[in-house]
């Protein structure tokens, strides 16, 4: 077990290298120069232009400036963003706020998707299944952006009930909104997962089995159906762990969110390589260890998957 | 979010007039300026803001939302008035006898808000400050016209690296505590127009020192200081209690809430989230006025769009290219556009500059060559092609995608000018602001490109000089007319503003023959305000004037 753990985190490393040199490779081929951005069409005097340039090693071909990035990762520096600030500190204030608005989500999807999925799974036919199953097939059809904008306007501004944003903190509270927009998708994607599986699961052997042996319906249910039930589920989750993660660019800008979605998306039209570089190192790392994660709940929730 | 302008939130145009034009609704302009009395003094101003693209120093802040903070946080050696013109705030006066020396005498007893004194040095040292290459502030140009500025930026031989000859400007000296005299390179009867920019702050020591500590939390001498600066999230500024000039706060304080998109602040103005919104996002712009009924505002402002066509484009050279020019600008119906997708808030141009400035004229001659008519547009065609025949090629306006509101205005364009013309033309999109920049910085563009200009301080040569003098910063077209540059230079070494102006507009009168560009239209700031505060109105550059906005 152990031995899988740690193979699994050797694999980050070419996985981060093979990642940051190929966004970086991306960021640098974009045409025009991040000058031309920061001069937002004024004139700029050539001296300015040049100090710039090898202020920010512009001038260097691709792979030096690839080598310098990674050089200066070893010694824990990040760089400074073109603004001028350090970009550890910028990740700093966007990934905690991302997170929030990560596992906002998260639970909303994961507590009711699985519950009304296992009702509607157990009640197969009757009139709660039908609702649900319309329901979250209306969610699934509507794109995110037009959920965010009627949220925001019915309860942000026509009722009062939030917020239309964001405050600056970020907080819990005022992340209801938008994280209900994030979760809402994937609650009905969990939903519908939770209740095929558990059809399929309840007419497999195993459960004909307990319930000849004489097992309560209860017991049946939480320890054979629905343990059984949870391995695409869990998948799903991870995946979807690391997606939020990455920020929900369209979500985080119509709620304006402080977060890393919005933090990137400013970045790549910046041209700001080391920041887009530096955001998606970070992204990989999640990523890793959210695939980790689920692996290891695999084994729990299924004792016939063992890691040697 | 839009990564572009210089400005700055001094002034006040005196333009309603203006604005009421360009409005819809007509008395849904601001109608309580300034009369309503004082209000709520305490109460704090929530306004619209963006992430300062660099640290708050001054000769580092060249778009709108840092220049929106950095002018509240300091005071120049002048503001611009309600009518536009530069009132004395710091400076005690500023003399000339031949616009090229001038001695400027600076109030004595003032101080920053950390309560250290203002002296001549102060201004000095961040000019030089601000000038000197290596430190790369973006608005070191601003200072070019000052004596000794090439030795400060100049180049290596290579001309690859900043390597400057000289520490400070030898056109600067201090005189004495309150004295310091500039020496121009070349006679510029506008420079004092220019001094109320923020790259003309004066900065203390402590900024000189260590630049990158003091732009995270500039200590200034304006109406405001920073108390806190969360990044992406909001800045606070409190009124400074020290302040004595003419924008003195009557308020509680302003603070600037970060948004990523106008929607978002949209969406909190109406919800009395937010106090005070400038620029109606592109999605509620048929709405606004309705939304906000007396409160929302249009306000015309300096700055213009145009459509830029390069000179080193073979088939708009020569009397054909004058022609073809000719053409192109009476087939686009300004009116129609501004009616249609901009729902009357702008009004047509009438010239190269902007109606909010002194001197502006709307009956230059030649400007009928602005006006829509697509008979006299196809017959001026037909004569270009009489001399030199049209090669049946697509004529297309380069434009950026990341800005709001550019596509539906240049494909309208475009498709007026086929209509007219008869000829295919098309707009032609680039990703973003800076691929299309490289683009006209590399002289490559294949057809036309839009372009704008927002005025850095309120002058007509700002609106000519740097956009159309040969070789200037944003000469974007490459124009080149040395006809045109003798009468910027008339107007630069005149004596009086007015014999300035007036030598500047004879300068535009060459633009209306040559047409390096064709005016589109004048802009106008959108804006709105919540039911919480009154006396909100807009200055010369289409930023709030948040020192008079009060509390209900």
């Amino acid at each position: 077990m152990l031995r899988f753990i740690l193979r699994r985190v050797l694999q980050v490393i070419p996985v981060f290298f093979g990642a940051t040199l190929l966004v970086y490779y991306l960021v640098f081929s974009m045409s025009g120069s991040p000058i031309d951005a920061l001069s937002g069409g004024k004139p700029i005097s050539p001296a300015v232009v040049a100090q710039l340039t090898s202020q920010y090693h512009l001038d260097q071909p691709f792979i030096v400036q690839y080598g310098i990035y990674i050089k200066n990762l070893f010694t824990f520096n990040l760089g400074t963003s073109f603004s001028g600030r350090p970009i550890a500190a910028i990740l700093a204030n966007a990934f905690p706020v991302t997170a929030r608005l990560a596992v906002f989500p998260l639970a909303i999807e994961a507590i009711f998707g699985v519950t009304f999925g296992v009702i509607a799974g157990l009640r197969k036919g009757k009139l709660f299944d039908g609702t649900v199953l319309i329901v979250s097939l209306v969610v699934i059809a509507v794109p995110t952006f037009v959920l965010g904008f009627l949220l925001q306007f019915v309860v942000g501004v026509k009722l009062g009930w939030a917020k239309p944003t964001v405050s600056s903190g970020a907080h819990w509270l005022d992340l209801t909104l938008p994280a209900v927009v994030l979760g809402l998708v994937s609650f009905a994607y969990v939903l519908r997962l939770t209740r095929t599986s558990i059809l399929e699961n309840m007419n497999a052997d195993y459960v004909r089995t307990a319930t000849a042996k004489g097992l309560s319906r209860r017991r049946v249910i939480v320890t054979h159906i629905l343990r059984n039930s949870m391995i695409p589920v869990v998948t799903f989750l991870g995946a979807d762990l690391g997606a939020l993660m990455g920020g929900a660019i369209v979500t985080e800008g119509i709620f304006n969110v402080p977060g890393v979605g919005n933090t990137l998306y400013k970045a790549v039209l910046a041209g700001e390589g080391p920041m887009v570089v530096s955001i998606v190192s970070v992204l990989v790392l999640v990523f890793v260890l959210a695939n980790l994660l689920v692996d290891l709940l695999y084994a729990w929730l299924d004792p016939r998957i063992r890691y040697a | 979010m839009r990564f572009s302008r210089t400005s700055k939130a001094l002034g006040v145009a005196a333009v309603v007039a203006m604005a009421l034009t360009a409005c819809g609704g007509g008395d849904s302009t601001a109608k309580d300026n300034g009369s309503s009395g004082a209000g709520n003094p305490s109460k704090v101003i929530t306004a619209y803001g963006g992430e300062p693209q660099n640290p708050l120093l001054p000769a580092n802040t060249n778009e709108v939302f840092g220049g929106r903070v950095m002018d509240l946080l300091f005071s120049g050696l002048e503001s611009y008035d309600a009518s536009g013109k530069p009132v004395l705030e710091m400076a005690d006066s500023i003399k000339t006898t031949d616009s090229q020396n001038y001695t400027i005498k600076i109030k004595s007893g003032q101080k920053f808000s950390d309560g250290s004194p203002i002296t001549a040095k102060n201004f000095v040292d961040a000019w030089n400050f601000g000038a000197l290459s290596t430190n790369a502030q973006l608005n070191s140009y601003f200072f070019e016209s000052i004596e000794g500025y090439d030795a400060v930026s100049a180049m290596s031989k290579d001309g690859k690296t900043a390597a400057p000859t000289a520490q400070t400007m030898s056109g600067l000296k201090v005189v004495d505590d309150t004295t310091f005299t500039v020496k121009l390179s070349q006679p510029e009867s506008d420079f004092p127009l220019r001094l109320g920019y923020t790259a003309f702050y004066p900065l203390p020591e402590a900024a000189i020192k260590d630049p990158k500590a003091y732009g995270e939390k500039p200590v200034g001498n304006g109406p405001y200081t920073l108390k806190s600066w969360q990044h992406n999230a909001e800045l606070d500024l409190v009124p400074n209690p020290s302040y004595s000039g003419p924008r003195k706060a009557k308020n509680g304080g302003v603070t600037f809430k970060v948004y990523t998109t106008a929607d978002a602040a949209y969406q909190d103005l109406l919800s009395d989230n937010l106090d005070v919104l400038d620029g109606i996002p592109a999605s509620s712009i048929k709405s606004f006025q309705q939304d906000l009924g007396d409160r929302s505002i249009v306000k015309a402002y300096a700055g213009n769009a145009t459509i830029t066509i390069p000179s080193y484009l073979k088939a708009f050279q020569g009397e054909a290219g004058s022609l073809r020019r000719q053409a192109i600008s009476k087939s686009i119906n300004r009116d129609l556009i501004i009616d249609k997708i901009f729902n009357k808030t702008k009004k047509a141009a009438k010239d190269f500059t902007a109606p909010v400035i002194d001197g502006y004229s709307d009956s230059i001659p030649g400007s009928d060559v602005l006006t829509y008519d697509a008979a006299a547009a196809k017959k001026l065609w037909d004569q270009a092609n009489a001399i030199t025949p049209w090669d049946d090629s697509t004529f297309t306006i380069a434009y950026n995608v990341d800005g709001a509101g550019n596509k539906e205005y240049v494909d309208a364009a475009a498709n007026q000018i086929k209509n007219s013309l008869g000829i295919k033309a098309e707009g032609k999109p680039y990703a973003t602001f800076k691929e299309l920049r490289n683009v006209i910085g590399k002289k490559n563009l294949t057809g036309a490109a839009r372009a704008g200009w927002q005025g850095d301080y309120p002058s007509l040569y700002n609106f000519l000089g740097p956009l159309y003098g040969t070789g200037a910063g944003s000469n974007d077209g490459d124009y080149s007319n040395p006809k045109f540059d003798a009468k910027l230079k008339e107007g630069l070494s005149a004596k009086s503003a007015e014999e300035g102006n007036k030598a500047f507009n004879e300068a535009q009168e060459i633009l209306f023959k040559d047409l390096p560009v064709i005016p589109l239209w004048y802009q106008s700031q959108t804006g709105g305000w919540s039911n919480n505060v009154a006396n909100v109105d807009f200055g010369w550059n289409g930023v709030p004037l948040y020192n008079n906005i009060t509390g209900k």
